[in-house]
């Protein structure tokens, strides 16, 4: 994960286009990742997973489309919130304890102070029904961005055929039948990491 | 009576370790303890402040800091969220320790590839949730299939995609439709 010296000689738009074509993504400093996950956290209504996408991967080009998703695995399978436990994760391998903290902190830091506020609000507008109008537009909204999400990262990464049925399946046995999450982790974690493992077994190493 | 601050810390400190697949899946164990076990809240104000936990911006496990200040005000706030945050990064550190270490290991990587299904399938399964959770209104499921098809195949920030969402919320309710 260590940036190449010679990236270091240019200027920064550059850096980061000429990053992106070796897909080689940059390190962020400690400040970007606290902004980068104030970011994530600030924007990220009806969850972070989303966005979180979004910024590392589209909008900053700090992480490859694979790297995201197979943290955010690891990320979902720790108990916890997701992108906390991911923001650890990231922030660790960055900067360390430094970094783990920027990310962490930054994450969670707009979203706790309009919680706050939220609730000290309550009271006086929450029965507004303009504002709960708008408020379900929003939630219905967030609900169509998860689903964009997962489709963008799907038919991006184009996953073997075995690891589709695992992601319909899991789907489905989460969404239609609500099987508990505990289970769900327990059966699909370790037979999807037997069929990756089996996979590359198979492929001689690169 | 407020609980005894030790005690607000040990609750929630157990349930961020439940909290296996973020805090839509603890929803249903927070109640069973803030509510039927402990007695701390009552089933209208847990639901109440549930949902205003989940229009904020940000992760869903804040419900946690919600409660917490319901039950103890702003040192309940403090305690839940310290509580709710601190096992579930010690052992996220841990992990991320572990990974570091074995990074040149041959099944690490095919290892970590092996999750992305359980990434995708819950994200996609927490939009069908939320969706379904969010279709008090007629048009509601069109705003989440538009969105989705944007998000999808638009690089546009999605933010559009939720102000417009906003938007058509309010449209239906001025015009007075269900």
């Amino acid at each position: 994960m260590t940036a190449c010296p010679a990236l270091t000689a240019l200027d920064k738009p550059r850096r980061n286009a000429l990053a992106a074509r070796m897909s080689q993504p940059r390190v962020p400093s400690c400040g970007e990742l606290f902004l980068g996950f104030l970011q994530i956290g600030g924007l990220a209504f009806g969850g972070a997973v989303a966005w979180a996408r979004q910024v590392l991967v589209d909008s900053r080009g700090w992480m490859t489309e694979r790297d995201y998703a197979e943290l955010l695995g690891l990320a979902q399978v720790l108990p916890g919130p997701n992108i906390g436990n991911f923001a650890v994760m990231y922030g660790r391998r960055c900067h360390g304890l430094a970094g783990a903290l920027s990310a962490l902190g930054g994450f969670f830091l707009l979203p706790l102070g309009v919680v706050i506020s939220l609730v000290l609000l309550w009271g006086e507008f929450g029965g507004n029904p303009w504002v709960g109008a708008f408020m379900k537009g929003v939630a219905a909204a967030a609900a169509g961005m998860a689903l964009g999400a997962a489709l963008k990262s799907g038919f991006r990464l184009k996953p073997p055929p075995e690891q589709i049925a695992a992601i319909v399946a899991i789907a489905a046995l989460a969404a239609w039948w609500r099987v508990p999450l505990l289970w769900i982790i327990l059966v699909f974690g370790p037979l999807c990491v037997g069929m990756s493992l089996r996979r590359a077994l198979r492929v001689p190493k690169a | 009576m407020s609980p005894h601050p030790i005690d607000i810390l040990l609750t929630f400190g157990l349930l961020s370790l439940l909290a296996v697949g973020g805090a839509n899946a603890l929803a249903p164990e927070m109640h069973r303890i803030l509510v039927d076990s402990r007695g701390w809240l009552d089933d209208a104000t847990f639901s109440q402040l549930y949902a205003l936990a989940q229009a904020a911006p940000g992760p869903n496990i804040l419900s946690a800091s919600v409660m917490g200040m319901a039950i103890g005000s702003w040192s309940g706030m403090a305690l839940a969220t310290i509580g709710i945050l601190t096992p579930a990064s010690l052992l996220a550190w841990t992990v991320a320790g572990w990974l570091d270490r074995l990074r040149g290991a041959w099944w690490i990587r095919p290892a970590q590839a092996g999750l992305v299904p359980l990434a995708l399938g819950l994200m996609g399964a927490s939009g069908f949730i939320l969706g379904e959770a969010a279709a008090s209104f007629w048009l509601a499921p069109a705003i989440t299939a538009g969105t989705a098809l944007f998000s999808w195949l638009s690089n546009r920030s999605p933010l559009y995609a939720l102000l417009a969402g906003g938007l058509v919320g309010v449209g239906v309710f001025g015009l007075g439709l269900p």
